[in-house]
């Protein structure tokens, strides 16, 4: 390529892709959260059963205040690979929860949970929920930690498929937690709103949640808004994906016999092929599998359009 | 009449065990699958992207099997989709998988589908005797296109939403007769709980109708016989193999490594093809901030954004799918393999580039600079088809072709084979 193309080259590169790069520079204003090395990640993440108790506690001590979790089971919390809890802590857990029921005769009831019932939630509609929130239903938590994330640009997304990084959504919603903060001078905080600088748009209708030292844990954990956020987002997690830990042992023992199981077949592959690829002519040079009959003759005198020969 | 098939048919069928032999007397179905897949002459230089004929196959048993399964526990109601599948994803005895393999395999299934049409593109399979082939094809992967936006809607979270409001508004760029179109294809004034259970019934009825049009392409193909790297027909017996045990091996080699791919996405990186806004509950009131298609519609979708005008943009849309039919009468070269045209196999690899730019370009907000962009390529796939294959096949010097394709195979290292 002659110089003087190089060089139009070059500038009509940097003409096209210049402004795409600013474009992308404004979209990182908004940085991007840090990624914890959460023990769910990777091919052999499991969910840490102290985090997990831990997240529930913040959950259901602050976050269920405003926030529902109806599509989960109170049972739910005892099955393998999540929080842990034993069935007779789930069923005290459950007794202590208020569910509203209808009796023998109809009439609307209150009566203590059992855990086979779902979470209930803290209003009894949304827009009851949003009115008692200042006009912003808080969502449902059932989903959330896969319902949120932030943009893994180009070339991070390809990356990220090999590195199996799947932790946006737990990211995110750790980082969200510690991300309140002071405006910066001339940015507007409409009144009843919060600024936090991981939201897109950074104006949040929730309150600050979390404080230090506002829920008591039971083992040696640090009590800080940086541990509480990510103990519930770990329980968030596994609220969205309830059967990760399962899903990854599993996919670990399928990846293993796929594996083996394609290497024999490539070698079954080749053997029966030997024949065919003796450079010399069409025998084998093995005599084995039924790679080393003679190859039948092309059976159309066509050469394009093959009879179809099967008449007796 | 029934005595005859005791004697072996011509490419040597004859059933030995007395079952087998019942059968043949009243249904010759061991003299098809005999002639078909056992005998069944293949070009003997066939490489790995020929393998995905099997994939496909195994793909569409797979959609079918665990969407039958799916379809046990899903409710095709407004109120209930989200939390059936919830249900299922929570629930269900190993819902979660049989789900993941659904949602995954449909992404698996597109990939598939892409390299078995780029790989048509590349050796010139489309062309004389294989422009049927090639046409049915194109109508199973226009199914697959449908299919494939009618199920991601069933699972009625906003994207689902939102992509149907989208996807069904496009009929009404249709002059005067295009909103009631529109309101006949929703059953209704908005998106709403009679267009979903019609998703969910033709969800359930074309992939049926996928595998119809599949056998005819498989038949066509079994007519004519399939192409080839060299891309020139068969002449002498020793170009071919057996399909038993020569293809079949090597297809079920090629799927098992395609099913690494698959149950790696399953497995590890379920939610990595999938929005984040997908697992939000569907709410009409609610916009996303960005309406965005699955992966394998995004070059579509920036064709669609990159033209001003809504009619002329869904006519480019419909038009890019639409012109892939002509495809056997809009390339003029006589010969088939871009092994054999050099010039050919640059535009190829830049086509397949602006393929792969136009989806990227789709992920992108339609202005600035990915506009711009987006019109380039979006000219670009078109100029390819309507103006590069015409004009090329007339001017382009090609490659002197081998007599046979005994001849290069036998010549060169046989490790590709």
């Amino acid at each position: 390529m002659s110089r003087a193309r190089t060089v139009a080259l070059a500038a009509l590169t940097v003409t096209l892709i210049g402004p795409a790069a600013a474009v992308l520079a404004d979209e990182r204003e908004a940085p991007s959260p840090p990624q914890v090395p959460w023990s769910f990640s990777g091919p052999f993440g499991k969910y840490d059963r102290g985090e997990l108790q831990r997240g529930f506690k913040i959950y259901k001590e602050v976050c269920a205040n405003c926030h529902s979790l109806e599509l989960l089971a109170i049972r739910t919390l005892a099955e393998p690979g999540g929080p842990g809890f034993s069935m007779a802590q789930v069923t005290a857990l459950a007794s202590e929860y208020r569910i509203k029921d209808v009796n023998d005769t109809g009439e609307p009831i209150e009566r203590a949970g059992r855990p086979a019932d779902h979470f209930p939630s803290p209003f009894p509609n949304e827009p009851a929920a949003r009115a008692a929130n200042g006009g912003v239903a808080p969502p449902d938590m059932s989903t959330l930690a896969k319902a949120r994330g932030y943009s893994r640009d180009f070339p991070w997304f390809v990356f990220d498929m090999f590195t199996q990084y799947q932790e946006q959504g737990p990211d995110y919603i750790a980082a969200l937690l510690t991300g309140y903060a002071d405006a910066p001078k001339g940015f507007n905080v409409p009144a009843g709103r919060y600024y936090n600088a991981y939201l897109p748009g950074r104006v949040i209708a929730m309150a600050p949640p979390l404080h230090a030292g506002q829920i008591i844990y039971d083992d040696d954990a640090p009590q800080t808004v940086g541990q509480y956020s990510k103990d519930v987002a770990a329980f968030l997690m596994w609220a969205a994906e309830p059967h990760l830990v399962a899903r990854k042992r599993i996919g670990f023992q399928v990846m293993t016999f796929l594996i083996v199981f394609t290497g024999l077949l490539y070698l079954t592959k080749r053997r029966a092929w030997s024949a065919v690829l003796d450079p010399r002519g069409l025998k084998s040079s093995r005599g084995v599998l039924r790679g080393d009959r003679p190859i039948p003759r092309y059976r159309s005198s066509s050469p394009s359009i093959r009879s179809t020969a099967n008449t007796p | 009449m029934l005595q005859t098939v005791t004697k072996p048919t011509a490419d040597g069928y004859q059933p030995r065990h007395p079952a087998l032999r019942w059968l043949e007397k009243r249904l010759p179905i061991g003299r098809f699958i005999h002639a078909e897949f056992v005998v069944y002459p293949t070009p003997r230089n066939l490489n790995y992207w020929w393998t995905f004929g099997a994939i496909l196959s195994l793909m569409l048993g797979i959609q079918i099997v665990t969407g039958i399964i799916l379809a046990m526990h899903y409710t095709p109601h407004t109120d209930l989709a989200f939390k059936s599948i919830e249900g299922i994803m929570r629930d269900v005895n190993y819902g979660w998988l049989l789900r993941y393999l659904h949602s995954n395999g449909a992404s698996m299934f597109f990939i598939a589908v892409y390299v078995h049409m780029f790989r048509s593109l590349y050796y010139g399979s489309y062309k004389e005797p294989r422009e049927l082939v090639w046409i049915l094809g194109v109508i199973v992967y226009l199914l697959m296109v449908v299919t494939g936006f009618l199920g991601y809607v069933l699972v009625w979270g906003q994207m689902s939403f939102w992509a149907a409001t989208v996807i069904t508004n496009l009929f009404s760029a249709i002059p005067i007769v295009g909103d009631a179109i529109v309101t006949w294809l929703w059953g209704g004034y908005a998106v709403g709980n009679p267009t979903l259970n019609r998703f969910f019934s033709l969800h359930y009825l074309l992939p049926f109708m996928i595998v119809g049009v599949s056998v005819l392409h498989v038949w066509a193909l079994h007519v004519v016989g399939q192409n080839n790297p060299a891309g020139i027909e068969l002449q002498e017996g020793k170009d071919t193999v057996p399909f038993t045990p020569y293809a079949t091996l090597k297809d079920i080699f090629g799927t098992a490594c395609f099913l690494i791919l698959y149950a790696w996405f399953v497995f590890y990186i379920p939610n990595y093809l999938g929005h984040p806004d997908n697992y939000i509950p569907a709410n009409p009131s609610v916009t996303p901030a960005e309406i965005v298609p699955e992966w394998y519609y995004l070059p579509f979708y920036a064709i669609l954004r990159s033209i001003p005008n809504k009619l002329l943009g869904v006519i480019a849309l419909f038009g890019s799918i639409a012109v892939l039919a002509f495809l056997p009468w809009l390339d003029t070269s006589r010969v088939k393999s871009a092994r054999y045209r050099p010039l050919f196999a640059k535009f190829f690899w830049l086509f397949v580039v602006a393929c792969i730019g136009l989806g990227w370009l789709g992920t992108k907000p339609p202005d600035g600079i990915y506009l711009i962009w987006s019109r380039v390529l979006t000219f670009y796939y078109l100029a390819f088809f309507l103006l590069v294959l015409p004009v090329l096949g007339l001017f382009e010097t090609t490659r002197p072709l081998p007599k046979s394709i005994s001849e290069p195979v036998l010549a060169s290292d046989p490790k590709w084979l």
